[in-house]
């Protein structure tokens, strides 16, 4: 058994509370470093452990730090990204709800690391209970001395404040999460420059997912080979996987790295509702291409997912059975990106557009000859060509339905009816 | 306190006026249960903003309501993992005990219902958000049941006016 690491206050009746994370050695970690590190000393000890982002991206998380100016005339800010809107993600919330000390500690240590005296924790509106615990943490942490001025008596400042989202997508991708946390609407900025050199109020900034922060606390107490030792080297350290849809035990599951996708869902999961087949599975929220049930062999880490085409993203796992139209999830997820398009860019926001309806058409029986041929030159047409990655993933996971499910798609042309209803 | 000291305290927390708008309307909205201009107006003039900026938030996220909403936002997701556990009928059912297609609101003024993007919540779908609450692993049973004490719970409003108090002299 592998033992959880970021879930192991999960299941505590009080475990959202100060004292719980205490009695659990939280925020020792903190005090460690504030008695023993230089900031530089944790942004090596982050680049030794390999920790890449839990966001989407996989970016290295000590090297991202490492791009922040060490001399800024402007105060450098930490901002979290807890906006957490990619279809079958539900991590970031459960540690938020159960655990937000551990969050807190991840930050503290973090701004100490890259020298921001503040926080801002974009919390995405819907998240109520999130909201009010992490409110409660933070007022815990500041009466314990743990945020706020001259922190555990060391000089260091910090303090952390939550920016709650208001119902928009795009607020996750990190520069339009700027953009709203500067009071304007959420459309992506153009890099360069990075946010690292000018970001949030144009200052150096660092953006770090829930998850990604919570793994920093862990990385200072028990090392950095410690993390490495877990999982694949490139890709390494204990991993938070969601997984929804249509198996037996859906839910949160903490477990190495690189994983195969087959023992995730066979074993872990439960597998496939009684009766039923695994038909695909999206491995790392919609953004993510489907993989075939051939392809479950997979490994559940950055490269490995990459390698086959697909991607890590939020490891929000969803599983499809063979009672389920491709077509019509196919379908779902490109009304969903459409729907959360800000409406920058024409290919993202007219060829979404038109892919919705020719998608709608076919599912509906109504497709005609050259409707696939169609969807795949809007596929070319949308991927690289957008301003962010919100088109990219749109037009990544239909051609990867094209690809995989071809039959299904023909099927509903030929026949004029969707064959799953 | 006040909607102008808790917008203020909002303020606070941002070297920008700008940056405590988002924070700003969803105070307001708590307060007028949404967002008609004159609120927005308030809003811009409280934080000493532009009010182009203002509206300008307010049209853009989803969670602000510029058109009132009923008592009750039934709010059901439908997007994949909730679709693949049944939201669709769901919906259905809603639609016909409310008799109201999705983004409508029943003429009592007690539901609308919409349907929204994932909620972040698929370990127990299907989910839908009533106000501030979720509630997860529906199917119809758990959806009439949670209806009732909705319906429930807005008569008690109604009876917990206070009572006409019998007068001394009676
Ligand atoms: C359309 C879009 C949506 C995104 N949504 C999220 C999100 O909800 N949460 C998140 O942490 N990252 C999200 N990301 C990734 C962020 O842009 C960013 O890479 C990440 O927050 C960086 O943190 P990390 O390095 O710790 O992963 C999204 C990216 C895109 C393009
Ligand atoms: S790709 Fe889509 S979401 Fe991204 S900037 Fe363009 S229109 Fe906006
Ligand atoms: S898909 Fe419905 S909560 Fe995620």
């Amino acid at each position: 058994m592998f033992e959880p690491v970021l879930l192991r206050n999960i299941d505590l009746p009080d475990g959202h509370l100060l004292s719980s994370y205490e009695a659990g050695g939280g925020y020792e970690a903190l005090a460690k470093v504030l008695r023993e590190h230089t900031p530089d000393e944790v942004v090596e000890l982050v680049k030794q452990s390999n920790l890449r982002g839990r966001g989407g991206a996989g970016f290295p998380t000590g090297m991202k730090w490492s791009f922040v100016p060490k001399q800024s005339e402007k105060p450098k800010y930490l901002c979290c990204n807890a906006d957490e809107g990619e279809p079958g993600t539900f991590k970031d919330r459960i540690i938020m709800e159960r655990d937000p000390h551990q969050l807190i500690e991840g930050l503290a240590v973090s701004g100490y690391a890259i020298g921001a005296e503040t926080a801002y924790v974009y919390v995405r509106g819907e998240y109520v209970t999130a909201i009010r615990r992490l409110e409660q943490a933070i007022a815990e942490a500041r009466d314990a001395g743990y945020l706020g001025r001259r922190v555990l008596g060391s000089d260091l400042n910090f303090d952390v404040h939550i920016h709650c989202g208001a119902g928009a997508y795009i607020c996750g991708e990190e520069t339009a999460m700027l953009e709203s946390l500067e009071g304007r609407r959420a459309q992506p900025r153009l890099k360069p420059p990075f946010p690292a050199v000018a970001g949030l109020y144009a200052s150096p900034t660092v953006i770090n997912n829930v998850e990604t922060l919570a793994c920093v606390p862990h990385i200072v107490a028990r090392g950095a080979s410690w993390f490495r030792g877990i999982g694949p080297d490139k890709s390494p350290g204990p991993k938070l996987y969601c997984v929804s849809g249509q198996v037996r035990r859906p839910g949160l599951y903490e477990l190495p790295m690189g994983i195969a996708l087959r023992e995730l869902v066979e074993e872990h999961a439960g597998g496939p509702l009684p009766g039923r087949k695994v038909q695909a599975v999206i491995p790392g929220g919609v953004s993510a291409p489907v993989i075939p049930e051939t392809g479950l062999e997979v490994g559940m880490d950055f490269d490995s997912l990459a390698a086959v085409g697909s991607m890590l993203g939020s490891a929000g796992v969803i599983v499809v059975d063979d009672t389920t139209c491709m077509v019509k999830v196919a379908t779902r997820i490109v009304e969903f990106f459409h729907h959360e398009s800000c409406g920058k860019c024409t290919p993202c926001r007219e060829g979404l557009n038109w892919a919705v309806k020719v998608l709608r058409r076919i599912e509906a029986g109504q497709g005609t000859a050259g409707d696939l041929e169609q969807l795949e030159m809007l596929c070319k047409g949308i991927f690289g060509n957008t301003f962010c990655a919100l088109g990219d993933g749109a037009a990544m996971g239909l051609r990867a339905a094209l690809e995989h499910f071809r039959d299904e798609f023909v099927a509903h042309i030929e026949e004029r009816r969707c064959p799953f209803h | 306190m006040t909607m102008r000291e808790e917008i203020e305290a909002a303020a606070a927390r941002y070297p920008s006026r700008r940056s405590a708008i988002m924070p700003a309307l969803l105070i307001a909205q708590k307060e007028h249960g949404h967002l008609p201009g004159a609120v927005l107006e308030e809003v811009a003039d409280i934080l000493g903003v532009e009010r182009i900026w203002v509206y300008e938030l307010a049209t853009f996220y989803t969670l602000f309501h510029t058109e009132p909403v009923g008592r009750f936002h039934l709010q059901l997701c439908d997007n994949v993992s909730c679709m693949l556990c049944g939201a669709e009928d769901l919906l259905r059912y809603l639609e016909a005990v409310l008799g109201t297609e999705k983004g409508e609101t029943t003429p009592d003024g007690l539901f609308t219902l919409s349907t929204v993007e994932c909620l972040g919540a698929c370990e127990v779908a299907p989910v839908m958000q009533v106000g501030d609450d979720y509630h997860g692993n529906l199917d119809i049973a758990r959806l009439e049941a949670l209806l009732e004490s909705l319906r429930a719970m807005a008569g008690q409003a109604v009876s917990a006016e206070p009572a006409p108090q019998p007068s001394a002299g009676e």
